[in-house]
Parts: C-alpha cells; structure tokens; sequence
C-alpha cells in the first residue's frame, strides 16, 4: 500500500514541473511584450524599460527566469497582478470560495438526483421510466449550458421574477466574510433576509452548473447498477429472499458506488470548465469569471498563476481519488 | 434466411461482412437511428445551406428589426423565426451556420484522432522510459480543464474560429492518446501479434496494419464524443467572444451577440441554442449506438 502511494506521489513531481512550465511558457508566448502592456498607453522611456525587465528578470537567460518563477511558486509567489497589482495568490484564495462554495452545491445537486436516477432507471430496466429518465439524461449531458443558464434568466428571473439574474447576495446586505461561504456567512451574520436573499442568488448556478455532472452521474450509476445486478452474489441474495429494496439498496448500489465515485472525482475538471461559463453568465465572483476577465485584459501573471494553481488542483483531487481507489478496491495495488 | 447470408458473407469477405454486421446491431437502436437522421439534415444544411436559406445571412432588413416568429403577434411568413436586432434572417443565419459546427467538428475530429492515434501508437510500441514521457506529457495537458486550456490558447494565438479549433484539437488529443495505447498494450500480448513478428513484418507494419485495425472500435466512439465536444467548446468559445467573431453566424456567436436581448426577444437566444442542442444530441446518440454496435460483450447479452 505503501509503495503504492509513493508511486503515485512519484509521478505526482514530473506532471507538477511541466505543469508549471507550460504555465510559464504562457506568459510569453502571449502577444505583446508583456512590460509594454504593463505601460499602456502612455508607453515607457528606454531606461524605465530596461529597470523593469531587470525588475521583473525578463533580461535573464529563459532557464534562469524558469528556475527563478518555479522556486517562486514553491513558496507561494506567483507575481502580482497587472491590473490591481496584489499578489496573484492572496486574490486567487481570496475568490477560491466563491467558486468552491458554487461547485459543491453544483456536486450535491448532481448526486442528490442522479444517483436515484441511475438507480431507478437499472430497477426498471428497458421499461418506460428508464427510457425517461436515460433520455432526460442524455439531452442534459448534451445541453450547452451556456444556453441553458439564459434560458433558466429568461423563464425564472424574467417572466416569474422569482431569482435574481447575478451576483451572490442583494447589495442591500452588507457584512463580514469570515468563511467565504456566502450561505454560512449570511446566516452568521444574523441580518434578516440575508440568508434567503443568499439562497435566491446560488438557485439558478447551482442547477446549470449541476445539469452536466448530474447526467453523467445518472447513466454512469445506472450502468454500474446493470454490472452489478447480473453478478451472482444478487442472485443468491435473491434466493435467499432478501426484500429487492435491501438488494438494490444495500448490495447492489454499494459495490455500483465504486465507479460512481471516479467518475465523480472526475467531474471536478469538468466543472471547473463549467464554472467558467456559468460564472461569467451569473457575474458569480469565483475563480472561472477572474480569468476570463483577466484573460481579456491581458493580465498576464494572474491567466498564468490562475492556471497553475487550477490545475494543481484538479492534479491533487485526481491524486486523492486514485489514492481512495486504492483503498476501497485492493486489485488496483497490485498493478 | 437472411441472417444465414450475411454471416456466410462474413467467412466469406471479412470486411464487408463487419461492416454488415455494425449496421445490423446499429439499425436495432432506434434512437441511433434517428440520430443518425437528423445528422443527415445537418450535414446535407453544412453543404448546401446558402442555397436553401430563405435570405443572406448577413442581409439586414431595417424596417424588420427584432421581429418574433411567424406564430407570434407581428411575425410574417417572410422571416420565420423572426429576426435579431440587425434584422438579420434567424432562420437564414442558423441554416448557414451549421457549416461552421460541421466544419469545427471535422477538424477537430481527424486532427486531435490522426495525432493521438500516431502518439498512442508509439508509446504502445516503444521502450518504457519514452512510453513514460509521452503519458507524462498527456497528464499534463490533461490536468488543465479542457475550456480553460482552450481560452488561454485563444489568447494566445489571437481569437478566430480557426484557432478556436486547433486549441480545440489539441486538447481533446490526450484522450485519442489513451485510449490507442491501452488498447494497444491489450492487444500487443495476444497471439497473432507475435506470429506477425515471427513472421517478419516490420514495427510499423505491426502497428498499422496488424494492430490499429483491431484497436479502431473504442477510437471510433470517442470520435463521435469529440464531435459533439467541439461543436459545444467551439460554440462556447464564440459564446464567451473568443470563437468565430461577429458577423459570423457561427450558432455560439449568435448567442453572444443575442445575451442582452433576453429579456425582450426570446427567439433570439432560443433557437441558436436549440440549434445547438439538437445537433449535440444526435451526434450523442449516434455515439451511443456505435458503442453498443461495435462492443461485443453488449451483443452476446
């Protein structure tokens, strides 16, 4: 077990190092020298210039600049940024939340109604629900969620006015934000009317951002469960006469799980790309609308130390299920 | 009768007889079949769709601006699906932008499976500490969320529909990359692979014609994923102004241009979506049907 997990946190060193170089390599691979984009309009004199190209170690050999921004990183120094020049690591912590907040709603979302899905449409196999809801799920996992999240604005905040269009909270409330959790924060703060008008606000990104998850979940629990179901332990469970909802509940589902929860850790990307859309729709203050924003206004140190702190993250989630996988199923050392 | 044909056409002539017998297992599927129907539309649309819109596609009429569709109150026949805040022709603008989905879907598709399927190879065939780098590498890629990965190369190569796709392409590779070299390394064990060595063929005929061909079936099924993952990234980019740029009716595009009519005008933002949608989905279950066509442990059950 042991040699297992060093053997993953082994290959862990090489992605994170090419990771960070093709991060690295962003910055000046961009159009625009990235110091005259820092002058703007007004340009800068020639000696400015060289200061700041020593400033920032743009007049170093590439490797050095490499190892100057790699040794950098390893501390927590990812530069600061162009536009509201603080660190680029205190503003990516500092929206994190928001972000994380959203994407574990989206999560919770996509489990409380797709595991049921899946495990109702393998019950009923071939029967009318399962082709309901397998189809549902289809189209969900097909949707263009950009689309879908205009089509919820113009039915639920246009015609019903029922949710607000952006933000995460009324700008009515104003208090501290201890957790970044905008759901605990409003609740803490005791304001009336904070918690629901937080509530309102994460309705709408919660179910776009959870409509793909959601499908995947639905069809991939519901092929685990049709595995399951045909192995011969359910059939002996059966003749023993257990009840079918102990069997499907207890002894199918938990062995089905097993696949459910790779494909769930693997949705972290995926909803990583989508809070991306889904933030830039909602103006939901999180990481995915920072760096489209930044991107568009070539803030380069943050597009570049955004990007590598996003995928350092999908790496340590990827990292953490193998690990699990690891430990819920014993054949998966071996290998 | 009929069956007791095709399979003696099948000892027969190999390849003929397969390809009758995808067909036959596809046909079953029902909703592969009408995916595979409305596909047709679209492409037959991606061809010839100047010719069957109703107007130009950048033809504006200014006397009928953000007019509804036909079965709405003030809608007439002449723009069907009402008109954007240009007057421009919807229906028009969606028919002449399905050539744009077509064509994103086609590039990605042989570029990312023509480079995944040679890199696969490769590391399937090569010596552990290459085959080592190569996966490394698509870990890498992989480890960024593939829209993101998509939109900083956008901006790095200047946004355009063109760039659009080869960013596309290059981050739907790693999966073409996967799934060539486990079904190589699966396949490089087995018998015949050996007997072809001891017979004298070559590493690259044993790759090309010994072992790709019977590595194909779970390639051709991720194509028809990627297609449908461009069409929805490529249109996301045009979604997010990073695409095809305005006046292109590219169908993400349509939707950017449309956002702050929302409210007012629905068909706007409606029907590029459907648009969307409906294609994904066909091109999805056309997937679907392939993967249980082509998966033997699906037949026998």
């Amino acid at each position: 077990m042991l040699n297992y997990i060093l053997g993953r946190l082994l290959t862990f060193i090489p992605t994170f190092i090419g990771v960070t170089l093709i991060s690295f390599s962003f910055i000046r691979a961009l159009p625009g020298d990235p110091i005259q984009v820092m002058a703007g309009e007004r340009g800068v004199s020639a000696e400015r210039y060289a200061e700041l190209s020593a400033q920032y170690g743009f007049d170093q050999p590439i490797y050095v600049q490499f190892w100057e921004y790699l040794t950098g990183v390893l501390q927590g120094d990812l530069g600061n940024s162009f536009v509201t020049k603080r660190p680029v690591w205190d503003e990516f912590f500092a929206l994190f939340p928001a972000t994380l907040e959203l994407s574990l709603f989206a999560m919770i979302f996509a489990i409380l109604l797709g595991l049921p899905a899946g495990v109702i449409a393998a019950v009923n196999r071939g029967k009318f629900f399962d082709r309901a809801l397998m189809s549902t799920a289809l189209v969900g996992y097909s949707m263009p969620i950009f689309w879908w999240a205009l089509l919820l604005i113009i039915v639920f905040s246009g015609n019903l006015q029922w949710t607000p269009v952006s933000g995460r909270i009324d700008l009515l409330y104003y208090f501290p934000n201890p957790t970044g959790f905008m759901i605990i924060d409003s609740l803490a703060s005791g304001q009336e009317g904070a918690f629901t008008s937080a509530v309102r606000h994460l309705v709408l990104p919660t179910i776009v951002l959870g409509t793909i998850p959601l499908a995947v979940i639905a069809r991939q629990t519901r092929s685990a469960m049709l595995e399951v179901l045909g192995e011969d332990y359910i059939r002996t469970a059966r003749a023993k006469g257990l009840s079918p909802g102990r069997i499907n509940g207890i002894h199918a589902l938990r062995n089905a799980l097993i696949p459910v929860i790779t494909v769930i850790g693997l949705s972290v990307g995926t909803l990583l790309a989508g809070a991306i859309l889904t933030e830039t729709i909602f103006s939901w203050p999180g990481i995915g609308k920072w760096m489209v924003d930044s991107i568009f206004r070539r803030d380069y140190p943050v597009v570049q130390g955004g990007l590598l702190l996003i995928a350092v993250m999908v790496m340590i989630v990827n990292l953490t299920i193998d690990m699990l996988y690891g430990v819920i199923n014993p054949k998966i050392r071996k290998r | 009768m009929d069956d007791a044909l095709s399979s003696e056409a099948a000892m027969v002539n190999d390849r003929p007889g397969r390809l009758r017998e995808f067909w036959f297992y596809f046909r079953e599927n029902r909703g592969a079949m009408i995916g595979l129907a409305i596909f047709a539309v679209f492409t037959f649309l991606a061809l010839f769709g100047p010719w069957v819109a109703p107007h130009d596609a950048t033809a504006q009429f200014r006397d009928a601006t953000l007019q509804p569709p036909v079965w709405q109150d003030g809608g007439t026949w002449t723009h069907i699906l009402g008109t954007d805040p240009l007057g421009r022709d919807m229906l028009s603008r969606l028919i002449v932008g399905a050539r744009f989905s077509f064509f994103v879907g086609v590039f990605v598709v042989c570029i990312a499976a023509t480079g995944g399927i040679i890199i696969g190879l490769i590391a399937g065939f090569s010596p552990k500490w290459l085959d080592s780098i190569i996966m490394r590498i698509m870990d890498i890629v992989l480890a960024f969320p593939s829209l993101l990965l998509a939109l900083v190369l956008v901006a790095i190569l200047g946004p355009s529909l063109t760039n659009a796709m080869i960013a596309i392409a290059i981050v739907l590779q790693p999966h073409y990359v996967r799934l060539t070299r486990a079904s190589v390394m699966s396949e490089r064990q087995k018998d015949y692979v050996t007997s072809a060595r001891v017979a004298g063929a070559g590493t690259m005929r044993l790759m090309f014609v010994t072992v790709l061909p019977n590595c194909l079936a779970p390639i051709i099924v991720q194509a028809a994923l990627s297609f449908s993952t461009a069409i929805l990234d490529a249109a996301a980019l045009g979604f997010l102004g990073m695409g095809a740029q305005p006046p292109t009716p590219e169908w993400g595009t349509m939707l950017a241009e449309a956002r702050e009519f929302i409210l007012r005008a629905w068909w706007v933002v409606t029907f590029p979506g459907i648009a969307i949608l409906v294609t994904v989905l066909a091109i999805n279950l056309m997937g679907d049907g392939l993967r249980d066509a082509l998966d033997p442990k699906l037949k026998r059950s």
